[in-house]
């Protein structure tokens, strides 16, 4: 949209002048409605300006910003091991993936790679982050149209998730699990076994999700046909996951550019040809059954143990670290090491706490397959013990350039499929 | 292609390549940005059609002082290429990219709402992230933290880029 | 009839409360408190989730951690039919003008809960770009601590409001 067409629409409300009733004239314009920031159904603070003609939406354009948050300003205020907790709040529902890229980011600066076991975890934990992601999606999606009871059912599934993430990690969302050199502490005890038991519930839950909506006939009348975008727009606009995969290009980072050995294990690439609503919701269902498989193939291997961080001392996070009443903390063991035993343990410790890791200058890309695309961590690196800039390439971000193009032409209500099919978060997108 | 095959390939399109980390960066100066862009994206051995993400860093005290960074991919050939072109600090403009790669709209409006670079041809240059009357440039290095500054029992706390640790 | 009193948490009368209200006449003190109670038997939030906390929110109101069981299931679009605002997520200072905005439009009686760190204090994020608490911009009665706050928590500080509301609340 032009700019002078953005300003026409910001002001149309005071221009449009109001005709008495009495002048019997059948007016033939456009109405311009705000749809956001405050509302049930955009995913988020998104903001829409739609120009209608009745229902049909004949121009859009997303106004965001409403959640800028000065994530990237305050990772270089802050140690390269605090700028986890950072960057593990931009993109909320998938934390895992923030924090995987920005830590593959500092290791590869760093010229250092995390144990065996930690990659496992990593892989671990960021599947069960995906199936987490994709059961929001779900529920969140049903209920905004209209198919309440697949909001319950989605966040049902997604406690069992938060209790594993919960006594993993001391916390259900935002986790700061995977740090610098390997992940910050092993599985708890009974953590493998009651992984397998989700694994086991898990199938049997998502054949409930298909005979529920696949075959029904608003779920198809609502999403098949409604947001087409064919692969060549989507990779002009840069649109990564399962939407572009929904256009039938095969683009998994996963696949393409394996990290954290993701080589190694065997999974598929999920695509359809449809380029619509329904591909979407068909792939992400697909992609939960992918990556219950991962899981499987991941506890495999986490049956002999091994370190979860790297030896380095001058990297690895100094302390041994346990779920305590509030959370992640300290262990008693390693803080009567630590005060009562070993004066240097003492001084390592402060000092890994307070200024960190020091990263050799240079600057590095690397990318990670998220929930909703490709996430990119574009992290510069100046010598110091503080990060010098951080930049998050969100595929929510880019995806939502899309819409004008998913929406326009549509009805209103298509909309809200549309935009729910990209599965959009603002917090990556505004960071 | 792996990186030291690209890097030598890359090196025919224009010379200022470097590896490092197993990825390939290439400066060049800002006249030359769409012409190399375009390029990179017509060989049929490099065919760098994809844009990943445009970002921006601020190098206060150095000559350039703004750097634009554009992360290219190639769906084809699944490898990767950074593109630098460093600005000075007096006239920060770039040519935009937008027509040839219409995902970079929104990121050229991300790197101008927060560094103040501006990007000549684009269709909508305002901001994005920041309330549209915001004044300054907030991702620059000269421009302060922010935040609120905290008294507390008689203590005073300076905001996070004052504190000394 | 014994009322079991829990820690820091009384669903009785105390001894004061009683004589306070016996001063204040016995028609108004019953009607305040006929009122008190369906004020906060029934209280609708307005849907005004923005970040993380969000979805600890929708997660409180789902399933596991029922908010039906007070009869606050129902989330309204339209804050002209709300009268509880949870601020749930980082404020920025885009978004400040239309929390105002939404705050006013609820009618009254209207309560706020401000729900975690980021809508309470700003967070973990003391910077240019978040609002350091959202009560420089409307009023909050409870304030939940956590980034995020289980939703345990945030039913605790929700039953604190309805605690507040039954005995504080006068209605005329």
């Amino acid at each position: 949209m032009s700019p002078d067409r953005v300003d026409d629409l910001l002001t149309a409300g005071d221009e449009a002048g109001f005709d008495a009733p009495s002048t019997r004239e059948v007016r033939q314009e456009t109405m311009v409605i705000n749809m956001g920031p405050q509302h049930p159904s955009t995913h988020g603070v998104l903001r829409l300006l739609l120009e209608l003609d009745g229902e049909t939406v004949v121009s859009c354009a997303p106004v965001i910003g409403y959640l800028h948050t000065g994530i990237e300003k305050n990772t270089e205020y802050r140690t390269w091991q605090q700028g986890v907790t950072y960057v593990t709040r931009a993109d909320y529902l998938s934390p895992f993936f923030n924090e995987l890229g920005y830590c593959l980011a500092v290791e590869k600066l760093l010229g250092v790679e995390a144990p065996p076991r930690a990659q496992v975890l990593r892989v671990l934990f960021c599947e069960m982050n995906r199936i987490a992601s994709h059961l929001v999606w779900l529920a969140t999606s049903g209920m905004e149209l209209g198919a309440i009871s697949v909001m319950l059912y989605g966040f049902r599934e997604r406690e069992q998730i938060l209790d594993i993430f919960e006594a993993a990690t001391g916390l259900r969302m935002n986790h700061a699990y995977i740090r610098i050199g390997g992940v910050v502490m092993d599985l708890p005890e009974g953590g493998l076994e009651r992984i397998g038991d989700f694994l086991d519930t898990m199938p049997g839950r998502i054949d409930e999700y298909e005979r529920l909506l696949s075959k029904n006939p608003i779920w198809l009348q609502r999403n098949v046909d409604v947001g087409r975008l064919s692969a060549g727009d989507a990779l002009a606009y840069g649109v990564t996951g399962p939407t572009l995969r929904a256009a039938g290009v095969p683009r998994d980072v996963r696949r393409d550019e394996p990290y954290s050995g993701y080589e190694t294990y065997a999974f598929d690439v999920v695509t359809r040809e449809g380029a619509d609503c329904y591909a979407r919701y068909e792939i992400r269902i697909e992609e939960m059954r992918q990556s219950l498989g991962i899981v499987e193939q991941c506890i495999e291997r986490l049956r002999e143990p091994g370190p979860v961080m790297i030896e380095d001392p001058k990297l690895g996070w100094p302390a041994r670290l346990e779920v305590g009443p509030d959370g992640i903390g300290n262990s008693p063991a390693y803080v009567r090491h630590i005060m009562e035993e070993s004066m240097e343990a003492l001084i390592h410790h402060f000092k890994m706490v307070t200024e960190g890791v020091s990263v050799p200058a240079g600057e590095v890309y690397v990318p990670v397959e998220s929930p909703r695309g490709e996430l990119g961590m574009f992290v510069v690196a100046d010598g110091s013990h503080r990060p010098y800039r951080v930049k998050i390439r969100d595929p929510s971000f880019v995806n939502l350039q899309a819409v004008p193009t998913m929406v326009e032409g549509g009805l209103v209500a298509d909309t809200i499929a549309v935009i729910s099919s990209i599965d959009p978060v603002m917090g990556g997108v505004d960071r | 292609m792996i990186a030291a095959e690209l890097a030598e390939r890359v090196r025919a399109v224009a010379p200022d390549v470097v590896v490092a980390r197993g990825e390939v960066t290439l400066t060049v100066a800002r006249d030359d940005v769409t012409a190399t862009l375009d390029r990179l994206r017509a060989e049929p051995d490099l065919s760098f059609d994809f844009l990943a993400s445009i970002a921006a860093t601020d190098w206060p005290g150095r000559d350039p002082r703004f750097w634009v960074v554009y992360e290219l991919a190639s769906v084809e050939h699944l490898h990767r290429l950074r593109v630098k072109v460093g600005l000075p600090e007096a006239d920060p403009t770039i040519p935009s990219v937008v027509d040839r790669f219409p995902t970079a709209n929104w990121h050229e409006r991300e790197a101008y709402d927060l560094f103040g670079i501006t990007f000549e041809g684009h269709p909508d240059l305002r901001r994005i992230l920041l309330p549209d009357g915001w004044e300054g440039w907030p991702l620059r290095k000269t421009e302060e933290l922010g935040g609120v500054n905290t008294r507390y029992h008689g203590a005073f706390i300076p905001p996070v880029d004052r504190r000394t640790s | 009839m014994p009322v079991e009193r829990l820690e820091g948490f009384q669903p009785g009368r105390t001894a004061e409360e009683s004589e306070e209200e016996f001063k204040r006449g016995l028609l108004f003190t019953t009607l305040d408190r006929a009122v008190n109670w369906a004020r906060k038997q029934s209280m609708w939030p307005v849907t005004f989730g923005l970040a993380c906390c969000a979805i600890e929110m929708m997660a409180t109101g789902a399933g596991d951690y029922d908010l039906s069981r007070w009869g606050m299931e129902l989330f309204r679009a339209s804050p002209r039919q709300a009268d509880l605002m949870i601020v749930a997520g980082r404020v920025s200072q885009k978004m400040a003008p239309v929390l105002r905005t939404v705050y006013d439009q609820m009618p009254e009686p209207k309560w706020v809960i401000s729900m975690g760190v980021c809508a309470s204090a700003g967070g973990m994020f003391t910077n240019y770009a978040i609002v350091q608490g959202v009560d420089t911009i409307v009023p909050v009665d409870i304030y939940v601590p956590g980034c995020p706050p289980k939703p345990e928590m945030l039913m605790y500080g929700i039953l604190r409001l309805h605690e507040k509301v039954r005995t504080e609340g006068r209605f005329r």
